[in-house]
């Protein structure tokens, strides 16, 4: 997985976005440095197959020692698929941010939202701000 | 509220802390590490090695002269007249109400002159309230009355304080000071000579006390060599299994101890007997601000109760969420976290009394969704009764 062809919003999910035959579809997770600021996992709730998510509204939490934070969908659309498998192995979220540890896939309705989201180079810039 | 001071003091490690991966926060107007790696790592290396936290944001008050004993007897809601030399009591100071202002420790030493002080150690949010309240309870004419004198200094920024908590402690500490620590007794404490040259020659105060429910210790040294005084605990600690540990894990450790933290379990609000903290309470001795309310508080039993909360779920429920027995709102989360210990979220709570009994199974409203939790006695973890 190359984080350049990623999208990404301000609050840190990331989307990769695919044409499928049924149209386009993104795979949607939390960001490195996402899941550096947060450190200590302990839980995640991940929505159901079939819930309506809508652009930057939350559709699970991520829950640290210190804090809980809403995951915020990047796209508008319907949850195709969810990675129930790292509910109850948060260090794959740690180790692989971006790879096995992706949340949901979701079916995209608008794709209006996407020109919204910052590619690689300005999530950097947002990250490093940040610091 | 914190919002008002403009400086944010640093303490005398904050260099340390930045070239070692802290992650700095703003804590009661200090700037503080929260974590260096992890707060679990951190966290389960204090209770099963050694924790070494800078908690130089603590306030200390000295308090000296031959009217020090009565002045803080008339101020703090436990009595001090009677403590002998190297004691340390956790006591209170509440308003004319008998709310909690603050939760403290006083300390009772002698010099190596063998002239006596006081140290009140109290929590960095509240260290400005609870000076105004000496300064209104020692007027010129109190603190210079002929034979009775009353010298106090708030000392906090002149001295570092470090908590070195864990099973290891005592090993890692005794060759560095000259008072045998295996027999210090919990909660007591000692003036000390520092035996290493990082100390120039300089003491502290070393006291068998802490904030983590594990056998531990405390050390205040002066600022000007607490940066190499830290240094050398922190090498010599290594190979024990030593690890810096921030607020964070000072947080969970406390929370995991059962310990109130003011702005959390206490505030103004609260009176001691339903904080579960009567026994700080001496009410029949000298006459301290809030005695008379609380001699009437403590004739009815309190409506609503300090207890502990296990989540039956893994969503933790944090300060605020409300609790409910069917639709009855019956009280509060006041802490929450995930215990690194028992590996399931726990909290502390107010809780109406009728409700406080231990198995009580409790909904609690978790970011608007009811969560099932069940009532413990506190506190969650007790360590093996080793060492003192």
């Amino acid at each position: 997985m190359n984080p350049n062809d990623l999208r990404y919003s301000e609050t840190h999910e990331w989307a990769r976005v695919e044409e499928t035959p049924n149209g386009k579809v993104a795979t949607v997770g939390i960001t490195a440095f996402a899941v550096e600021l947060l450190t200590d996992l302990v839980h995640i709730e991940l929505p159901n197959v079939g819930t309506a998510v809508q652009a930057g509204q939350p559709f699970g939490e991520v829950e640290s020692v210190k804090s809980v934070s809403d995951l915020n969908s990047p796209v508008d659309g319907e949850v195709i698929e969810v990675n129930d498998a790292i509910v109850d192995h948060l260090e794959t979220l740690s180790n692989d941010p971006f790879g096995e540890g992706w949340l949901v896939k979701v079916k995209i309705a608008d794709e209006a939202g996407l020109a919204q989201l910052m590619d690689h180079a300005a999530y950097e810039a947002q990250c490093r701000e940040h610091e | 509220m914190d919002g008002q001071q403009s400086t944010i003091f640093r303490t005398p490690l904050f260099e340390w802390h930045a070239a070692h991966g802290a992650r700095m926060v703003d804590f009661a107007g200090w700037s503080m590490p929260v974590q260096y790696t992890s707060i679990v790592d951190e966290h389960l290396a204090t209770r099963s090695a050694i924790g070494i936290t800078d908690v130089s944001h603590m306030g200390r008050l000295r308090f000296e002269g031959p009217g020090a004993a009565v002045f803080l007897a008339e101020l703090l809601t436990r009595r001090v007249s009677d403590m002998r030399e190297g004691q340390i009591r956790y006591s209170l100071v509440t308003n004319e109400q008998g709310g909690i202002q603050d939760d403290v420790l006083v300390g009772y030493y002698h010099n190596a002159n063998g002239q006596p002080f006081y140290v009140v150690v109290v929590n960095a949010s509240n260290r400005q309230k609870i000076v105004d309240w000496v300064h209104a309870h020692l007027p010129p004419e109190r603190a210079e009355r002929p034979g009775q004198e009353v010298i106090f200094t708030d000392v906090t920024r002149l001295w570092a304080m470090f908590a070195i908590q864990g099973p290891r402690s005592v090993e890692l500490l005794q060759p560095l000071v000259d008072v045998d620590l295996r027999w210090m007794r919990y909660y007591h404490g000692a003036q000390a000579s520092i035996l290493h040259p990082a100390a120039h020659r300089q003491g502290g105060i070393i006291s068998r006390t802490g904030y983590t429910g594990e056998d531990g210790f405390e050390l205040s040294v002066g600022a000007s060599i607490a940066a190499d005084v830290w240094d050398v605990i922190v090498e010599l600690g290594k190979p024990l299994g030593l690890v810096p540990a921030g607020l964070g894990a000072r947080d969970t450790l406390r929370l995991e101890a059962g310990m109130p933290l003011y702005g959390h379990e206490l505030d103004e609000h609260i009176d001691p007997f339903q904080a579960g903290l009567g026994f700080a309470c001496h009410l029949t001795g000298y006459d301290f601000p809030g005695r008379d309310a609380l001699r009437e508080i403590e004739q009815r039993p309190p409506r609503r109760v300090r207890v502990g909360l296990e989540m039956v779920g893994r969503r933790v429920a944090r300060q605020g969420s409300r609790i409910l027995a069917g639709t009855d709102d019956i009280g509060e989360v006041t802490s929450g976290t995930f215990s690194p210990t028992l590996k399931k979220p726990i909290a502390m709570a107010y809780i109406r009394r009728e409700y406080a009994e231990p198995g009580t199974v409790v909904s609690v409203d978790v970011r608007g969704r009811m969560e099932p939790a069940r009532l413990v006695p506190l506190p969650f973890y007790r360590r093996n009764n080793k060492g003192a």
